[in-house]
């Protein structure tokens, strides 16, 4: 289960996202969305990756 | 006195030359009933001049984030609290960048580092890049490294760079509300280096970041000035923690007046739709651009955000009629 938001770096909590949810579809994730850390991010013309040092490595 | 798109008529499209600042400013000022006919204007200006073709571009971030400059639409400067950390590609995974880019139909492959300009550590990442590219993919090498030094200058011509891309960002009577870190003239200064050295200068600038439509004008006037091969045109995309991460996106109406009025400053150029796009125009605003003056795209994701599908564009110009532009013909 997710506890931070991956665009802004908040806390998930009971308050919405959606307008971080909608930036999602056009950017890649920056904060690990389990331990908060801003994760290292790589975009490539058709896709990108982004690394967290302790969670481990994302892509899309 | 004449109606401006009929006098932008006789100008642009049968005599293939741009409107001047005065002009460019009544196009800016037309009103949202007029933006049809503007387009239609700019879509047969750039048939005649530049004909049917698109020139298909990927572009690759070799160096992200830590830039010391503080361009405040820039998510990349170590000035802001953005949240876009410093990353360095390695030289396999640039060769797969430039094999993907290919794949798409592209021509052209751009290598950008978020920096003032380049030291001998990017410079030699550059080198072995290239070299590595030319190896194993048949597609144009461009570079955006920031200002360069001649001796840099000649380096990358040496290397093989065909095109070299370096803003100007804004028009002079705006930027240093957008940049405190170095001149608009140090900027003019590295342009005109390049082309001087025989490659091809790619020189465009953003707008929405909250200039007057005047400076709008001025930037496009300034641009004419220069004469670039290419003008790639971005629309802010405002950023978390950059000094323009509050501004508004643009509005769309805006943003095809702006498309036209750059086609009617510079018939003949290569005018590329770049960053901000699919914020500001969307699908359908993306073919408007397209029937509106723009003959270039950036296919795929930018440097630090994503862009369309590749596979979408590509239908979109199959769609409209456009052939890409093949590699041949860009030599």
């Amino acid at each position: 289960m997710d506890t931070f938001c991956g665009r802004c770096g908040e806390p998930l909590g009971d308050s919405p996202h959606a307008a971080c949810d909608a930036q999602l579809a056009l950017e890649p994730p920056r904060f690990c969305t389990a331990c908060r850390r801003r994760m290292k991010v790589q975009v490539t013309p058709r896709g990108w990756s982004a690394e967290c040092v302790e969670h481990g490595t994302l892509t899309g | 006195m004449t109606d401006i798109l009929e006098r932008a008529r006789t100008t642009t499209l049968d005599h293939g030359q741009g409107l001047s600042y005065d002009e460019l400013v009544e196009v800016l000022r037309l009103p949202d009933d007029r933006v049809p006919e503007l387009l239609e204007l700019a879509h047969a200006v750039r048939m005649k001049h530049c004909g049917p073709e698109v020139e298909v571009e990927g572009i690759i971030s070799l160096k992200t984030g830590g830039c010391p400059e503080d361009c405040h639409f820039c998510s990349q400067s170590g000035q802001f609290t953005s949240p876009v950390r410093s990353v360095w590609l390695d030289v396999p995974q640039l060769v797969k960048a430039a094999q993907e880019t290919a794949a798409t139909g592209a021509t052209e492959f751009c290598i950008v580092a978020a920096v003032r300009g380049p030291d001998e550590r990017l410079m030699s990442q550059v080198r072995d890049g290239i070299r590595a590219i030319q190896e194993a993919v048949d597609i144009n090498v461009a570079c955006s490294l920031g200002m360069l030094t001649q001796e840099q200058v000649d380096d990358l011509a040496a290397m093989g760079v065909h095109r070299y891309n370096h803003n100007l960002e804004a028009a002079r009577s705006y930027f240093p509300s957008v940049v405190t870190t170095h001149s608009y003239e140090e900027r003019w200064g590295t342009c005109q280096m390049v082309r001087a050295a025989g490659m091809e200068l790619c020189c465009g600038g953003l707008v929405g970041m909250g200039e007057t439509l005047e400076q709008r004008a001025e930037l496009a006037a300034q641009l004419a000035e220069l004469d670039p091969h290419e003008v790639p045109l971005n629309f802010l995309n405002p950023r978390p923690g950059t000094p323009f991460g509050d501004l508004p996106v643009m509005d769309s109406a805006d943003a095809l007046r702006t498309i036209a009025a750059f086609r009617l400053a510079m018939p003949r150029t290569i005018l590329r739709y770049a960053g901000g796009r699919e914020l500001t125009l969307g699908d359908l605003g993306t073919r408007d651009g397209l029937l509106g003056g723009i003959n270039a795209v950036i296919v795929g994701n930018y440097l630090t955000t994503l862009g369309r599908d590749a596979d979408e564009d590509l239908a979109l110009l199959t769609d409209l009629k456009m052939p890409i532009r093949e590699l041949a013909k860009t030599l």
